[in-house]
């Protein structure tokens, strides 16, 4: 990493292309990937770790990419939503929750998704640990009944 | 909104923290979790972030004589760790009942211990506090304090403290390692946390740039099976205590030998509930002595105008808790 007090210059691997960015030192992960990277398709709800519109992958595992300073992901492998679909076909979940009407607004959606994409990988025993494991992703409009049907389906349960 | 920007330095080891964060306007980030929505905020306005996330304090390890949490370890992995789950059930029941499994893989430890108290004076700059501006006055005591503590407050501030794993630890007298450019020293989790008396920005006994390196629980073994953590709060999942009680027996021949409960969302650190201990132990683990420990479970509570519900509500918490790991097993 090149530091000056103003900017910080640094790799990491976005969606698996490796990019190097320059940023001031106090850019969260979230505006680093919306604002210097330009994928909007993450979404920044409430900024305050609340919501988790914002929830991407880190090295595989979920986080709230507004919690997270960017620096701390220099070299990081982070995926976001326009890294899950092949150059065909959608991912299962983007499907499922199109299937299942998982959604209304879909500003949450993103969000949604890339949990659980992770929770699918933590292997939910039944709809009730879904439930409980979605818990970090607000849905204003109350599409959770459909969301749990899409994301159950993925998962086997 | 635009907080003031901060600077950023990655040490690359535990000697250059200490370095890096004895200078003024210095703050550690670990997680994130709950520094960057404080800066964001404008409750915080660290000059240099001393980012310490990538330092080897991660590693969680179990022996005969106990377990040593890294300060820097995931709470998603303490959780998930086999021996914790073993034998730590009350720990992993505790950070399995905090935040969300986003926040979890992020938040460490360490920095679980060291999070800010959810009242909202604090957390709004534009609302008196003696926390977070000294002499500013506490908006809470006369004003929205039904999150306020009943046990250990002062006339300056009745913030409560807002984790669950810490009130777990206290359960197990936990102690906490600290590194400073003196040395390492242990330090009971009771006095790791101050009272607010007249200096409630002051919450630990950290010296400026002092560093957690690991939390050390004693074996617990003992508890196996007589041990809970019951969190009551205002929605199911993904939110703050109102109130929780963390629980361990030990019970032999139909007679309490040891107990252990400390309560969380009532006091400015995680409260153990002494004069319910004592109503138990040597006495024969029935309903009529978990009643007697349950009513003494609110001995010593000041309520404000908001809180008073909290006294029945503990009473009854530490009822459920001990009829759930006091039957006969």
């Amino acid at each position: 990493m090149q530091m000056s007090d103003q900017s910080l210059i640094f790799s990491l691997t976005l969606n698996g292309e490796n990019c190097e960015v320059n940023v001031p030192p106090s850019t969260t992960l979230l505006d680093l990937i919306r604002d210097h990277l330009r994928l909007t398709g993450t979404k920044k709800g409430c900024d305050f770790g609340a919501c988790g519109a914002c929830t991407v992958l880190a090295d595989g595992r979920r986080i709230k990419a507004c919690l997270a300073l960017a620096a701390s992901y220099e070299g990081a492998a982070i995926t976001t939503i326009e890294g899950i679909a092949s150059a065909t076909e959608l991912h299962p979940l983007q499907t499922a929750f199109i299937k299942h009407d998982a959604l209304q607004c879909g500003y949450c959606t993103p969000g949604q998704i890339m949990s659980a994409i992770a929770l699918i990988a933590e292997k939910p025993v039944d709809r009730g640990a879904i439930r409980e494991a979605m818990s970090g992703n607000l849905c204003r409009c109350g599409a959770y009944p459909n969301i749990i049907e899409a994301i159950a389906e993925v998962a086997s349960l | 909104m635009t907080a003031p920007p901060f600077h950023y330095a990655r040490p690359s080891g535990v000697d250059d923290a200490l370095a890096a964060a004895a200078a003024p306007g210095a703050m550690y980030l670990a997680g994130g979790t709950d520094l960057l929505p404080l800066w964001k905020a404008a409750v915080v306005a660290p000059e240099r972030v001393i980012d310490i996330s990538r330092l080897p304090l991660s590693e969680i390890s179990s022996t005969d004589d106990g377990l040593e949490l890294g300060a820097l370890a995931r709470l998603s992995d303490v959780a998930s760790d086999p021996d914790v789950v073993g034998k730590y059930g009350l720990i992993a029941l505790a950070i399995a009942n905090s935040a969300s499994g986003q926040v979890r893989n992020m938040a460490t430890v360490g920095g679980n211990l060291l999070q800010r108290t959810r009242c909202p004076y604090f957390r709004s700059a534009d609302l008196p506090c003696n926390k977070r501006e000294p002499q500013s006055g506490c908006g809470a005591l006369s004003g929205e304090n039904r999150q306020a503590a009943l046990f250990g407050g002062s006339a300056g501030c009745v913030a409560t403290h807002p984790s669950d794993l810490a009130v777990a630890l206290a359960a197990l007298d936990a102690e906490v390692a600290v590194v400073g450019r003196s040395g390492v020293r242990r330090v009971p989790l009771a006095r790791f946390y101050r009272l607010p008396a007249d200096a409630p920005e002051k919450e630990t006994t950290l010296g400026q740039g002092e560093l957690i390196v690991a939390v050390l629980v004693p074996d617990s073994t003992r508890f196996a099976g007589r041990a809970t953590f019951l969190k009551i709060r205002d929605r199911a999942s993904f939110e703050f205590a109102v109130l929780s009680v963390a629980a361990a027996l030990r019970v032999e021949a139909g007679i309490v030998v040891e107990a252990r409960l400390a309560a969380g969302g009532v006091a400015p650190m995680p409260w153990r509930l002494t004069a319910s201990e004592e109503a138990l132990i040597g006495e024969p683990a029935n309903e009529a002595t978990f009643a007697q420990a349950a009513r003494c479970a609110a001995s010593g509570a000041q309520s404000l105008a908001h809180n008073g519900f909290k006294i029945e509500l503990l009473r009854r918490a530490v009822a459920r808790v001990l009829q759930d790991i006091g039957g006969s097993r």
